[in-house]
């Protein structure tokens, strides 16, 4: 098993959020996390991440366990959130350029990833005058800059037209034919035929009052 | 290196385009010094000796303006978190962003303290240790200021929590700064003080990372 999650719990301000969730991902392998708001898809991408610690449990990803060695957990993952992580001031190429460089990708393919997502015309545009769906798509182009393994995105595709939406598709799809993987949250088709479905869940009633501060206080 | 190079390429190209304030620093530490005059009178005596603690207090303040938005602004669009999975260390973030802020607000106080001494009296002999004294001073400001930036990066309009923690921590180089041109100006040796100086804004610079660094790493979550 490429991903293997095991009895993952994850806290937010003291609150479980995740309770011992277990799951596994194969090469080759997408998984769109399904679940109502706040049911804790943004936490486990974050974790999954390295960005929040985990109150207990444990991932491995290609034999490296996840906060054990934060730098090779990092070399192994992209992570794009609900940020797109896009300064305002810069063009849209001075932007990606700039995230090449830190994970030590090409100009090329920066220009190679602008292309991908139909933000070619757009290379000198600031990126304050581009709409919220042109920048989530350079958000997006900045995973094509660095070879990783999993793919950890959060509603990808939101303000992303129809066209667009099927570009991020195929290149999801491309990410897997070549033995990558993506955990992608989402309340949309995406149109990724294969991808199975992991529907998260609320923790239950027991797990709500494990912390010993606050049990009983609150009726 | 290369990243490191990018990093800090972006961090000067974005304070100065528009709305970055780089500007801002040296036209705040102007108009503080110009209305001292005003304040305290034209007795060339009475602003000679007032000269270096007011250049430096203004340099101190002029420092704070920009530093809240040192880290907020990465944190507020998603920057951050990935700075923080890059191959870039967090340490090497906090060490480039601090010498782009010197590059961007120290650097202009230093060029332009000579010409506003003359505003305050000082005498002529004191005019290579303000400019050494500020030179020295000032990116031991930037970096001790990117501790305090790092810690309050989570809070809104935190600029104001910011000034109140980072101030008091300016003491040292205020007093050893305001030394060097004090001494200077009586025409005793302005050098120990100069030593003190430099030897305290190395220390700040060799720690000031590690610390910044681990406040992001808790404030990420």
């Amino acid at each position: 098993m490429a991903l293997r999650v095991i009895d993952l719990c994850c806290q937010r301000s003291g609150r479980p959020v995740l309770d011992a969730l277990g799951f596994d991902l194969a090469d080759g392998e997408a998984l769109i996390l399904r679940g109502p708001n706040g049911v804790g898809k943004s936490t486990l991408l974050r974790a999954l991440a390295g960005l929040l610690p985990v109150a207990s449990g444990s991932a491995q990803l290609d034999g490296v366990i996840l906060n054990e060695n934060p730098d090779a957990w990092a070399e192994l993952i992209a992570y794009a959130g609900h940020l797109d992580a896009i300064k305002s001031q810069l063009t849209l190429r001075e932007n990606l350029a700039f995230w090449s460089a830190v994970f030590g990708g090409s100009m090329r393919a920066v220009a190679e990833a602008l292309a991908a997502f139909g933000l070619e015309a757009l290379t000198d545009r600031p990126a304050h005058a581009c709409s919220a769906g042109q920048k989530r798509r350079l958000g997006l182009a900045r995973l094509m800059l660095a070879e990783r393994r999993l793919w950890l995105l959060d509603e990808p595709t939101v303000s992303l037209d129809a066209e667009a939406t099927a570009r991020f598709a195929a290149l999801v799809r491309a990410h897997c034919a070549g033995g990558g993987m993506a955990l992608i949250a989402s309340h949309v088709d995406l149109g990724l035929g294969a991808a199975a479905d992991l529907t998260l869940r609320p923790p239950t009633a027991g797990a709500q009052t494990r912390d010993p501060f606050l049990v009983g206080s609150f009726g | 290196m290369n990243a490191a190079a990018a990093v800090l390429r972006r961090e000067l190209r974005l304070a100065l385009r528009s709305g970055g304030g780089a500007g801002l620093g040296v036209a705040f530490f102007l108009i503080v010094v110009v209305l001292v005059p005003f304040g305290v009178g034209p007795d060339g005596d009475v602003l000679a000796q007032v000269a270096p603690g007011v250049l430096w207090i203004a340099a101190l303040l002029a420092c704070q303006l920009s530093l809240d938005r040192l880290f907020q602004a990465d944190a507020e669009d998603g920057a951050l978190d990935i700075l923080a999975l890059s191959p870039l260390p967090l340490e090497a973030l906090v060490a480039l962003k601090a010498l782009a802020h010197w590059l961007t607000t120290g650097l202009p106080l230093v060029l332009a303290a000579p010409a506003l001494a003359v505003t305050l009296s000082l005498p002529e002999a004191a005019y290579p240790w303000l400019v050494a004294s500020l030179a020295i001073g000032t990116p031991g400001l930037s970096f001790l200021g990117a501790i305090g930036a790092s810690v309050t990066v989570g809070i809104r309009r935190g600029g104001l929590l910011l000034s109140i923690l980072v101030l008091p921590l300016y003491i040292p180089s205020l007093i050893f700064g305001t030394r060097i041109i004090a001494r200077a100006t009586e025409g005793a040796d302005p050098l120990p003080a100069l030593l003190l100086l430099s030897g305290l804004s190395l220390g700040i610079i060799a720690a000031a990372p590690f610390a910044a660094a681990a406040a992001l790493r808790v404030n990420l979550r």
